[in-house]
């Protein structure tokens, strides 16, 4: 194994541990973020929890495999759960139901939403209508990002579940979304946002106080880059955002303090590989140095080998024997075997061969992952094993479940 | 020197798209060293801000600035041509565009203090979009003194196949927003070339189920969009299954002769040959299995009717040697 074994984490205490009320799964992209939110929720609900497992991840089969049709903006029940069975039963005597609940974040809803909580009708109508408000609220960039957040602490003020598991938006870089907030906050205070709004609020008087010069610089070019009618859209825009700024400000703030809170924890989701893992090392520093309480690493995809104990280069060798001089007359296309001990050594021969390639495999894993604990030898690390298939129903989220627990079924075969 | 034909003729901009964690830069980055060879130059372009070329080309971080990274994948019969890349922000792209159409740099700069970039993002991602997506239009139309072309190809690490749709097609969006004014007279220009049938999206994926259904919504997608081209689908990181037809099926439920197995390893001199047969049986019924769900993916990939290529895996991780064993590749198949 591992030259330095990095402290175990077990993800099973933390989802017995009332205590913590967000689960937080953040990494790269492609690492299988969602399905490890989706295992943990389905865990902990079985295991007497009250979950609400929101995913950002359209994927339909995710959706599928918890045995609902389709995810959206509002949290449905999950059937099919199997509570107090005694394969999952959580250690702190949890024999009582627990429940889960799954939703797909619709960003342009919760946005609209927040709109229409924080404008009168009026204004929520003028502003839902806006060429540069629908362009905002549909996009990708930053939004998206800001809106997972703020379900999550729209699900957490609601109170009605006690465990909330929220997979993060596949950002360009997985750090984007906690900048979201912030970005809002600057971008509300920001100068530019000053300028364009000051002509509204003041009746064209106080900018020119505030900003002289400065001003018709910035309106001129904007206006050459823009043209008039653009600016006088962003215009109205922001001048019918402005009523609700504060209030979106205040909403961002929340939720940034609340993933600092003691009842958060992140897990940090890589497979072993080189990119992966670079992502999840700039992850674990930024959690550190925003001070937000990262509870591991969960390495997805590790491969776990029956015949482990086989080198790849014992088993190659051996493959080596076993072939006959003229290497090629064993092309398994090209001519069946024509009796037992030719069919034995062509089995054997494919067989070691495997083995050796999956053993590589396993070496540039290992690499891969001794990086990073050399980087972080005090980051919790659990490793998942590789599911020879993608996960298509809640058996499949159970056996990713499996490995949650310290005491892991199978440690090293 | 006879020209060869390839399946992308006449493309200058390709576009490389996928799912995260599919390779989408490595195979850019290959993409770009194979359409390099023939003494061809080729520009990659980089517009998420990851530097992932560089750590890809294991150079320093790259500025936004055209330098030249790599040779070209050489041929029997010429030298490769050469590499640059281009790592573009949007920042950089606007106060370059300012200078380039209204000679207003200091203006330009000044907005860029001012946080104009944080407002288009905030307000209007299109505009941050057509910013990049115009400097590889700019980049692909752009002539030197004698009026060639300064590009042969170039090559752009996309944006992942969720946004790229809406990534291609921003100009339309900024045209929507903008309805008159020299932006709008900008985004016109961009999306003429983005739907130039010059232009093509390639998207990498893995033989594993999202990716393949991503891909598939996103070759959907631009063919929804109409005029946007898309291109081959890349299929990275194989590891074909080295077992008999035959045995795959028995080796995916778990039927393969064990008996037999443990005679062909006993005669290599392998100690514990039942045994080590049964845990290698378990090995390969879960090999195999994968194998069978991948041939299921491939299947539905070769229904969306584009070109697909195969790139193999490399173990031990991608270095520049393997780089241009993927460009090999990927010029043997015809997919430069």
């Amino acid at each position: 194994m591992t030259a330095r074994r990095p402290p175990e984490l077990d993800v099973d205490r933390l989802i017995d541990d009332r205590r913590i009320r967000i689960i937080v799964c953040c990494g790269a992209g492609g690492v299988g973020k969602t399905t490890i939110a989706a295992a943990i929720g389905l865990r902990a609900a079985e295991r007497g929890r009250h979950v609400v497992v929101l995913t950002v991840d359209p994927a339909r089969r995710l959706a599928q495999s918890m045995g609902l049709t389709s995810l959206d903006n509002t949290p449905r029940l999950v059937p099919g759960l199997r509570v107090g069975d005694a394969a999952s039963r959580g250690g702190n005597g949890a024999e009582s139901a627990g429940s889960l609940h799954a939703m797909m974040l619709d960003m342009k809803r919760t946005f609209d939403e927040i709109v229409e909580a924080h404008a009168d009708p009026d204004r929520a109508a003028q502003i839902l209508a806006n060429p540069f408000y629908q362009s905002l609220s549909s996009s990708f960039a930053g939004t998206q990002e800001y809106m997972a957040m703020e379900k999550l602490g729209q699900l957490r003020r609601a109170d009605e579940w006690d465990l909330i598991v929220v997979d993060t938006p596949p950002s360009r870089s997985a750090l984007d979304f906690l900048d979201a907030p912030q970005r809002l906050s600057r971008f509300l205070d920001g100068r530019l946002l000053r300028l364009l709004t000051a002509p509204a609020k003041a009746g064209g008087r106080a900018y020119l106080r505030v900003l002289n010069a400065g001003f018709g610089v910035v309106t001129g070019v904007l206006t050459r880059i823009l043209g008039t009618q653009v600016l006088r859209d962003v215009q109205t825009f922001v001048t019918a955002l402005d009523t609700m700024f504060g209030g979106f400000r205040e909403r961002a703030e929340y939720t940034y303090q609340l993933l600092r809170a003691p009842g958060t924890a992140f897990l940090v989701v890589a497979v072993p590989e080189d990119d992966a893992l670079r992502e999840a090392s700039y992850f674990v520093e930024r959690l550190d140095t925003e001070r937000m309480p990262l509870a591991g690493l969960i390495l997805n995809r590790v491969e776990r080998l029956p015949a482990a104990q086989l080198s790849a280069a014992r088993s190659l060798a051996a493959a080596e024997m076993l072939q006959p001089a003229d290497g090629d007359s064993l092309a398994p296309t090209a001519r069946g075997p024509v009796d037992t001990e030719e069919s034995a050594r062509v089995l054997a021969i494919a067989a070691l061969r495997l083995h050796a390639e999956r053993m590589q495999l396993a070496a540039a894993q290992r690499r891969a992952a001794e990086h990073f604990i050399a980087a972080h030898p005090l980051v919790p690390v659990a490793e998942i094993p590789a599911q020879p298939e993608d996960v298509h129903d809640l058996d499949g989220l159970r056996i990713i479940g499996q490995d949650f627990s310290a005491e892991r079924p199978a440690a090293s075969a | 020197m006879a020209t060869r034909d390839t399946d992308w003729d006449g493309v200058r901009l390709h576009v490389v798209t996928g799912k995260g964690g599919t390779g989408k830069t490595t195979v850019a980055g290959a993409l770009a060293l194979a359409l390099a060879a023939d003494g061809r130059n080729v520009l990659l372009m980089e517009v998420e801000g990851r530097q992932g070329i560089a750590q890809l080309f294991d150079v320093p971080p790259l500025p936004y600035a055209e330098r030249r990274i790599a040779v070209g994948l050489g041929t029997d019969a010429r030298e490769g041509g050469e590499v640059f890349a281009l790592v573009a922000d949007p920042e950089s792209a606007l106060v370059e565009y300012l200078e380039m159409f209204y000679n207003l740099r200091h203006a330009g700069t000044a907005l860029a203090k001012l946080g104009v970039m944080d407002f288009a993002t905030t307000i209007a991602p299109g505009l941050r979009d057509v910013l990049l997506t115009g400097k590889a239009a700019e980049a692909v139309r752009r002539k030197d003194g004698h009026g060639r072309r300064v590009y042969d190809a170039v090559v752009m690490d996309a944006p992942p196949t969720g946004r790229i749709g809406r990534f291609l097609n921003v100009s339309t969006e900024v045209s929507d927003l903008a309805r008159v004014g020299p932006i709008r007279g900008h985004a016109d220009t961009v999306q003429r070339v983005i739907r130039s049938p010059e232009t093509v999206v390639h998207f990498v994926t893995l033989l594993e189920e999202m990716p393949v259904q991503e891909t598939l919504d996103g070759i959907a997608e631009l063919r929804s969009l109409g005029a946007i081209r898309p291109g081959g689908v890349i299929v990275n990181m194989t590891r074909p299954l080295a077992l008999p037809p035959d045995q795959l099926q028995a080796a995916a439920s778990g039927d393969l002769d064990e008996a037999l197995l443990a005679v062909g390893l006993k005669s290599a001199g392998l100690d514990r040959s039942s045994d080590l047969a049964a845990e290698l049986v378990a090995e390969l019924r879960d090999q195999a299995r994968t194998a069978l769900a991948q041939n299921v993916q491939a299947d539905r990939l070769r229904q969306a009717g584009q070109p697909c290529y195969q790139l193999p895996w490399v173990t031990g991780g991608i270095d520049l040697a393997g780089l241009y064993r993927l460009a090999a590749a990927l010029r043997t198949q015809k997919a430069a």
